[in-house]
């Protein structure tokens, strides 16, 4: 029954932003002792270098405005009803700026080298791990795969350190860190754009580098099996030419578990771009999460993780809804 | 000895892993007799913003920590958290696995979609809230138990499998008919056949919970005190320690975490082949 499999799909995708917010409430609540309107107020007026005698008054005021004071239950209700809207709160360190805006200025920044990092890499692990199982391939290829493959072992932030290092610090082919240059102000002009896409090419490539060899271990596996089926003999029987039986007959068909691995694979791949973020302080949702831990700022933290968790459910659940589509052999009548 | 050499020429995969874990051994073992770690690792033992010498190694940092130290102190708790966690990951794993694939039933069901939910949830992500709800406390201990909390969904999976298609085989059915109960069949004939799976999936999940703690550490969510690789890292984001042109500080962290990724990951791919000869050699 396909009707019955989206709604249950759905039903699933409802269930797990549940079970994300429920985490998200009930945590910081468990964790005993922990109080950060507090923490934040002492830091503050510890900055400023004096001792607020109305601390508790304070206190209490801001309790009462971010609804504390409420019984759980009634907290509860109010949370998940806040959540459902997309209002994460306000930001602790910068008060009265909201989670949802300060997450809406980074995110064009990671939705921008992480989309790069995965469609370069899927692409290029997939053309490469073909050719590898492929018998007419220059032979030299085959050696790319244990080096990169290599490098897939290493955590991306960590190749990410090496790079800066040789290529920014050395060499200075690349600047150093940030999303732009300091000093200039981001427009459209076509000036603006080149630093962009300068500063965007070492986090990228320190992504690319660690996961293209993944892509191409799995799909030279697909295709080495695809090799022996009948249909490529009868396609080469023909007399097709290599690079229609190679991308028509091949490619197409050991594509199919690719696309299911980059969907299990995302959840990896947006941690590890939140640390490269951080090593090249780009300003993206990473560095913002980062720098919320530094400061001790919760509801970003939690804002972000929540908000996180969400966008790659919704990913999942597109991609799920979408394989039939992609592969008319995938039939959820019978699972 | 020689059998072993023997197969590690058929599996050469293996032998670099251990490799790896030889020349790391060896390098700190090294350092251990050379430093006094309680105090060469922590800060103010050493002038600091050395480069690498004869009297410091592989240099000093910013607070001064000797680096040599450092790492040598690091590697050992990186190390402990990592089998800590991923230690606690398989046993849960197994246990689930086994009640799961062995009694089947609603308690199949319900095991089965806990672990396929929870493996749609970013790990990292929900571990960042555990921890950082808990950051005043965290010590290496707690950090590996809250890693361990979220270790156990893949070698649950893998277990499970693996138990299913053992128990439809001939000699289970023998050892049922012959009249051994339960237990004597889980540990006398499952578990003997299972061994091979169960030494791959630890690889696996030790160094998935070595790879989720230099994260949390490098997000600043470690033992802050503790000289520990990831901690390292964090301190070296934190100092901008390359933009200062330190090169050898993060030199020395990076190295060890790339030799200790790449000996897991050659050790898993050997016991891989080892557990299941059939697989194809790729590397």
């Amino acid at each position: 029954m396909r009707t019955g499999y989206v709604v249950q799909r759905i039903l699933l995708f409802f269930a797990i932003m549940w079970l994300a917010a429920t985490i998200n409430f009930v945590l910081p609540r468990l964790a005993t002792g922990r109080d950060p309107i507090r923490e934040q107020l002492i830091a503050q007026s510890m900055r400023g270098g004096f001792m607020s005698t109305s601390m508790e008054v304070m206190v209490k005021e801001y309790r009462v405005k971010f609804g504390l004071d409420e019984p759980l239950p009634k907290q509860y209700v109010t949370y998940l009803w806040n959540t459902l809207r997309f209002d994460l709160g306000k930001s602790l360190t910068n008060y009265p700026k909201a989670v949802m805006n300060l997450i809406g200025e980074a995110l064009p920044w990671t939705l921008g080298i992480v989309s790069f990092a995965i469609v370069t890499s899927f692409t290029l692990g997939t053309i490469l791990g073909a050719l590898i199982a492929w018998p007419r391939a220059p032979r030299l290829l085959k050696f790319t795969v244990p080096f990169l493959l290599t490098f897939s072992a290493v955590p991306f932030y960590i190749l990410g350190l090496i790079l800066i290092y040789f290529f920014a610090f050395q060499l200075k082919w690349f600047p150093i860190g940030g999303g732009y240059p300091i000093g200039t102000v981001p427009s459209f002009t076509l000036g603006f754009v080149t630093k962009l896409v300068y500063h965007a090419m070492l986090p990228s490539l320190s992504m690319i580098l660690a996961s293209t060899g993944g892509w191409a271990l799995g799909m030279r596996g697909m295709m080495v099996t695809i090799q022996g089926e009948d249909y490529m003999n009868y396609a080469e029987a023909k007399g097709l030419t290599d690079s229609r039986i190679f991308f028509g007959y091949g490619v197409r068909n050991a594509m199919l578990p690719q696309t299911t691995g980059l969907a299990l694979s995302l959840g990896q791949l947006i941690a590890g771009a939140g640390l490269v973020e951080v090593v090249f302080g780009y300003p993206g949702i990473g560095s913002l999460l980062g720098q919320s831990i530094t400061q001790f700022d919760y509801t970003t933290i939690y804002g972000i993780v929540f908000f996180l968790i969400v966008t790659l459910g919704i990913v999942l659940l597109v991609l799920d809804l979408l394989y039939p589509l992609i592969d008319p052999r995938i039939n959820y009548e019978q699972a | 000895m020689k059998g072993f050499l023997n197969y590690v020429r058929r599996n050469p995969n293996l032998g670099i892993g251990f490799l790896m874990f030889i020349i790391l051994f060896v390098f700190c073992a090294i350092g251990y007799f050379r430093y006094d770690l309680a105090k060469a690792a922590y800060p103010l033992a050493a002038p600091a913003n050395k480069p690498p010498s004869w009297q410091y190694p592989l240099g000093t940092d910013s607070q001064g920590r000797e680096l040599y130290a450092v790492i040598v102190a690091g590697t050992f708790l990186t190390l402990r958290i990592g089998v800590t966690a991923g230690l606690i990951g398989l046993a849960t794993g197994t246990v689930l696995g086994f009640i799961a694939a062995y009694f089947r039933g609603w308690v199949d069901v319900v095991i089965k979609s806990l672990v396929d939910i929870l493996l749609t949830i970013p790990g990292l992500m929900v571990l960042i809230i555990i921890a950082s709800a808990t950051k005043q406390a965290m010590s290496i201990t707690l950090l590996a138990l809250i890693i361990a909390s979220l270790a156990w969904m893949g070698p649950t999976r893998t277990i499970r499998a693996q138990v299913l298609s053992l128990r439809e085989r001939p000699f289970l059915q023998a050892a049922r008919l012959s009249g051994m109960n339960s237990i004597e069949i889980i540990f006398l004939e499952l578990m003997p056949n299972l061994l091979p799976y169960l030494a791959a999936s630890l690889v696996g999940s030790v160094t998935g919970g070595i790879f989720a703690s230099i994260g949390l550490e490098a997000f600043g969510l470690g033992a802050m005190r503790e000289p520990t690789l990831g901690m390292t890292i964090y301190w070296v984001i934190y100092y901008s320690a390359l933009l200062k042109g330190m090169w050898w500080w993060a030199m020395a962290p990076v190295t060890v975490i790339i030799i200790i990724f790449i000996g897991l990951f050659s050790l898993g791919a050997g016991l891989d082949e080892l557990a299941n000869p059939r697989t194809r050699r790729v590397l």
